[in-house]
């Protein structure tokens, strides 16, 4: 499930996919299970029309990005590879959400060249099947990425099998007048934080707004706790099906939380994360653990009332350098019509002009490519990127580095059952074990 | 009203048939020209072939895959069959399966006991012509036209914990949606809101068609309303009372926009129907256990298909 990357996108996921026709087809179409079988979806078809043929002066692109913000700042970057190349670029967009219901059908039937997807283990799940190609020789063209970056892009046979284009990294939200009102100190170890929100409570705010309805916000702290106490490659692992989730190891994970808890907002089951970050906005929470884009609930006049620390180190030996940023990019089709043309339109989107135009044109999110002319951005974005900058590793949340069907079927009510009951640790664990190992099997 | 005519064809047909058997029959064939049986054959097979594959072939399908571990990627020969393994796993360790067992049979009886009686009673009151029904009728019809999903939505603006409708005007701090002992609650009366105008229409529809002289002479007789209702009235209404019982059915059996739109169908408010789309749609689907479940809820409904069956088929006859 992908985060709402804008307000616009927010308010459209409210519409019930019952009203948006195509969704709703498709809906009723997967739920009979005939979807699938019928190999072409819907998306398939749409390829179909708009990449026009194998003419070498073209290249098609299949976008999620359906807002019409992004859509126009992909408009424009497109724009800019047909000036340098003289390549034309049919773009074909599909509504954000419907884009990943259809993404099998899609890849197996007749994709686009191109195609805008997410780094992690849903990227290295489509490499491995066969069904994206390789793109080694692109990146050893591309400049401008960081190791981190890179990692993030690589397939699991090492090939680079994606183009980063944007992120947004996690971290600890807050209100720069509400913390020097009080005379907050940003916490470095969690017996600091602990005692920071103990004092919050005592000040009348709750000290960490939460919200899980849509059932992935909960993932972000889940993930930032794993990181801290068990360090990235745990994490890695234990998102790969490699560990056990009824390891000591996980359950300190979850034994720490249930500590941090009664800090958090309660009833978070039935918050949606914009009323829990409006809780921020207005003055009543005092932090809250969420991506970049929990700025969109701030007017532009209190932007740089918004600061934010990277959660705060639990074990010395791990430190606090790891953490989520999820990244947004682009990979190839398995079979591309004009392969010489997608290759060039990734090495376009991977350089430092297509990185320009996004950071021009988009203040919401951060551009990948450290070359790009960051003057444009604001102070928050600035910290960001720094912070970014300085990870050890880079993680993609929690239901960009599993498989998705174990993300969201197992992990998003194995989660909402902690909230609820925190205490059952034992039970809880060894429930996602049992499902776990039914789901990795090959 | 589906099942009427049926009770008149087969009434009307036999005697004749009786009378010049075989004869007639063969004389009738002759009459059809090339054309008409052209027509006849296609009519015929052109729903039998949609029938088939949009309904028949798909059921079938989705009762083979629920055998398979299959994930919706790669061709239909790789499929690896795993036997019953995935009904084990519904049964044995996933969580949300017994919940939402529970909550489709709660959702029937809900809308069984309290949505349709109610539904009932306001045709019945409405059927009195009071000053101003029309306006009544209008206001409760409402709903029905809206589908589910939008309700959803609709009465989200009343629950929200902390922006809702109902927490801002009683100062409450109740989690509509969100508190697993709550929600199922909460979305079962924005259902049942649809449901109760949907029943109306029916039974007024119903009552229209009742005969007011049978009415005249329960009241020569002297029975009081009520009796006259429950001794006269009701059963007089025998077709459209099956009528509502089977759209009451249905209805808690498909019963999923709602949830979906809430919450997709977690946290207290798991729906078979909700769990299948969890499983199958998406990207890496879980299409064998999806099918798995949607295969035992083909089963559920296959209960109530036959008691339905049945039922009019044992009143054909009689």
């Amino acid at each position: 499930m992908s985060r709402p990357q804008s307000q616009a996108e927010y308010l459209a996921r409210l519409v019930p996919s019952s009203v948006a026709g195509i969704n709703r087809r498709s809906l009723l179409a997967g739920a009979a299970g005939t979807g699938a079988l019928l190999g072409t979806g819907l998306l398939a078809g749409c390829g179909d029309d708009a990449g026009s043929g194998g003419s070498s002066k073209d290249v098609s692109l299949g976008s999620n990005q359906s807002d019409p913000k992004p859509k126009d700042v992909l408009a424009k970057v497109t724009d800019g590879f047909k000036t340098s190349s003289g390549v034309q670029v049919a773009v074909n967009t599909v509504d954000h959400n419907t884009f990943q219901e259809n993404i099998n059908n899609y890849l197996q039937g007749k994709p686009d060249d191109v195609f805008t997807w997410f780094a992690g283990y849903r990227m290295r799940f489509f490499a491995q099947k066969g069904l994206a190609s390789d793109i080694s020789d692109v990146w050893s063209k591309l400049s401008g990425y960081s190791d981190a970056f890179k990692k993030a892009s690589t397939g699991d046979d090492g090939k680079q099998y994606f183009v980063p284009a944007t992120y947004y990294p996690w971290a600890v939200f807050y209100r720069k007048s509400v913390w020097q009102q009080h005379g907050y100190q940003v916490p470095t170890t969690l017996d600091q934080f602990t005692a920071l929100g103990a004092q919050m409570k005592r000040d009348g705010l709750i000290p960490i707004a939460f919200a899980d309805k849509d059932g992935w916000p909960a993932m972000g702290t889940f993930d930032i706790l794993n990181l801290r106490i068990n360090g990235y490659q745990f994490h890695v692992d234990l998102m790969a099906g490699k560990e056990a989730w009824t390891s000591d190891k996980v359950k300190k994970v979850f034994d720490t939380w249930a500590g941090l808890l009664p800090l958090h907002q309660p009833d978070s089951l039935g918050r949606t994360w914009q009323e829990a970050a409006q809780s921020l906005q207005q003055k009543k929470s005092g932090m809250y653990l969420l991506g970049l884009f929990v700025g969109q609930q701030f007017s532009n006049d209190e932007q740089d009332d918004l600061d934010f620390f990277t959660f705060p180190e639990i074990d010395p030996a791990i430190g606090a350098k790891a953490l989520d940023a999820p990244i947004d990019g682009y990979m190839m089709a398995r079979k591309p019509k004009n392969e010489d043309n997608a290759r060039k339109l990734l090495e376009y989107f991977g350089g430092k002009a297509a990185a320009d135009i996004n950071l021009k044109n988009d203040p919401a999110v951060l551009v990948a490519n450290s070359g790009a002319d960051v003057g444009g951005y604001t102070a928050l974005q600035k910290k960001a990127a720094e912070l970014v900058g300085s990870a050890t590793e880079i993680a993609q949340f929690l239901d960009r580095d599993t498989r998705p069907d174990f993300a969201s079927t197992v992990m998003i009510p194995a989660i909402q059952q902690f909230i609820k009951n925190p205490k059952d640790i034992d039970g809880l664990t060894s429930s996602i074990e049992n499902q776990k190992k039914s789901i990795f099997t090959d | 009203m589906s099942d009427l005519p049926l009770i008149q064809a087969d009434r009307a047909v036999p005697p004749p048939a009786a009378t010049t058997s075989t004869g007639g029959r063969r004389r009738r064939l002759r009459l059809l020209s090339r054309t008409d049986r052209v027509v006849i054959t296609l009519m015929v097979l052109v729903p039998l072939l949609l029938v088939t594959g949009f309904v028949w072939l798909p059921a079938v399908a989705t009762v083979l895959l629920s055998g398979t571990n299959w994930d919706g990627i790669g061709p239909l020969n790789e499929i690896e069959f795993v036997g019953a393994r995935n009904y084990s796993d519904v049964v044995n360790i996933y969580p949300p399966f017994v919940p939402a067992i529970q909550h489709n049979l709660l959702w029937l009886a809900a809308l069984f006991v309290v949505a349709t009686p109610f539904g009932m009673f306001l045709a019945v009151l409405l059927d009195k012509e009071i000053r101003g029904s029309r306006f009544y009728q209008t206001a409760l019809y409402l709903p029905v036209v809206l589908s589910l999903a939008l309700i959803g939505f609709v009465w989200q603006l009343l629950y929200s914990r902390d922006q809702g409708l109902i927490n801002a005007v009683f100062g409450s701090n109740i989690d509509w949606y969100g508190d697993s002992n709550v929600n199922i609650w909460a979305v079962m009366v924005a259902s049942g809101w649809r449901h109760v105008g949907y029943i109306m229409l029916l039974y007024l529809a119903g009552l229209k068609g009742v005969d007011p002289s049978l009415r005249e002479a329960a009241a020569v007789d002297g029975a009081s309303e009520s009796r006259a209702f429950f001794r006269v009235v009701f059963p007089v209404l025998r077709p459209i009372n099956i009528i509502v019982l089977v759209v009451t059915v249905i209805e808690s059996l498909r019963a999923f926009d709602l949830v979906w739109v809430v919450n997709k169908g977690r946290n207290g408010l798991e729906l078979i129907s909700a769990l299948v789309t969890q499983n199958v749609v998406g990207e890496a689907s879980r299409i064998g256990f999806g099918s798995a479940l949607a295969t035992i809820m083909l089963v559920v409904s296959l209960v109530f298909i036959t008691i339905y069956l049945a039922t009019v088929m044992r009143e054909n006859r009689e």
